[in-house]
């Protein structure tokens, strides 16, 4: 396995990522979206942590460990904002919330 | 590059990542790309295994699988009423994302090939030690000091928000 085996992925799984934040109308497929390019994120840290470093430097999966933290607390307020979205307009869908639209 | 076990089970890997993230983004069930996506986070689980690094793959799993993910099935289930929702997709804003992202993928994947720096990098198999040691010198005791107790407050400033947010609210 090469470092360039690890960043193909993590390209692969950043444009799905993208792609999803583009297309999907619903804001949980949005959150997915965010999800997968954290994760691909997170995993070109590890990567290169590994490949361009010394062995004993891991800083770099240090990184990705508060890149995961960073995701569970964005995952918290986003759902908490959802909710008091879908209280407030009785949809999820982005295309709903348009009070501020001129 | 000999075939090997070991990578026959690293493209393994690879693949259940890309085709279940690929299912997360097609799918039209809600729930069923909420599934998909836990065996993506799987993948880069396994992914991090290979990287060797283990404490990252478990928290991978313990956050991510077991905590953000039950968090959007939550939210499914509290936005929907019914445990079934459709995705509505507009078509051109499909041809568009599409073009977006293949375009974003093609430049990515040049910059890979073509970057001197990245290339004949292989994993020459040495084993490493265990990581977890490490990892904790380097937050309790090195230079992650402050960022770690930076990251602390956020994730408190995170739940009191989160809860605010989320209350109802009492009209009189």
């Amino acid at each position: 396995m090469t470092l360039q085996h690890y960043l193909v992925i993590s390209a692969i799984l950043f444009t799905l990522g993208i792609f999803a934040v583009l297309t999907r109308r619903n804001a949980i497929s949005i959150l997915m979206g965010i999800e997968l390019i954290l994760n691909s994120c997170n995993l070109n840290f590890a990567a290169f942590s590994r490949f361009m470093t010394p062995p004993e430097d891991i800083s770099g999966q240090v990184i990705a460990i508060f890149g995961i933290v960073l995701a569970a607390a964005e995952a918290a307020v986003f759902l908490a904002i959802i909710l008091a979205i879908y209280r407030e307009f009785g949809s999820i869908r982005p295309n709903d919330v348009d009070t501020l639209k001129g | 590059m000999e075939f090997t076990l070991k990578t026959f089970i690293f493209y393994g890997f690879a693949f259940l990542t890309i085709a279940s993230a690929l299912v997360v983004v097609t799918v039209r069930n809600i729930v069923h790309a909420a599934f998909s996506l836990m065996v993506t986070l799987f993948g880069v689980a396994g992914l991090y295994v290979f990287l060797q690094a283990d404490f990252l793959a478990a928290t991978q799993v313990i956050v991510y699988v077991g905590g953000i993910l039950v968090l959007i099935l939550f939210g499914v289930m509290m936005t929907s009423g019914r445990l079934e929702m459709r995705i509505h997709i507009e078509r051109g804003q499909l041809l568009l994302g599409g073009l977006v992202a293949v375009a974003l993928l093609m430049l990515l994947l040049t910059v890979i090939a073509n970057t001197p720096a990245w290339k004949n990098l292989t994993d020459d198999g040495t084993k490493l030690p265990p990581t977890t040691e490490r990892i904790g010198e380097l937050i309790l005791n090195g230079p992650f000091l402050l960022p770690f107790e930076v990251v602390s407050v956020l994730l408190l400033v995170a739940l009191i928000g989160a809860a605010m947010i989320s209350r109802k609210e009492i009209r009189d």
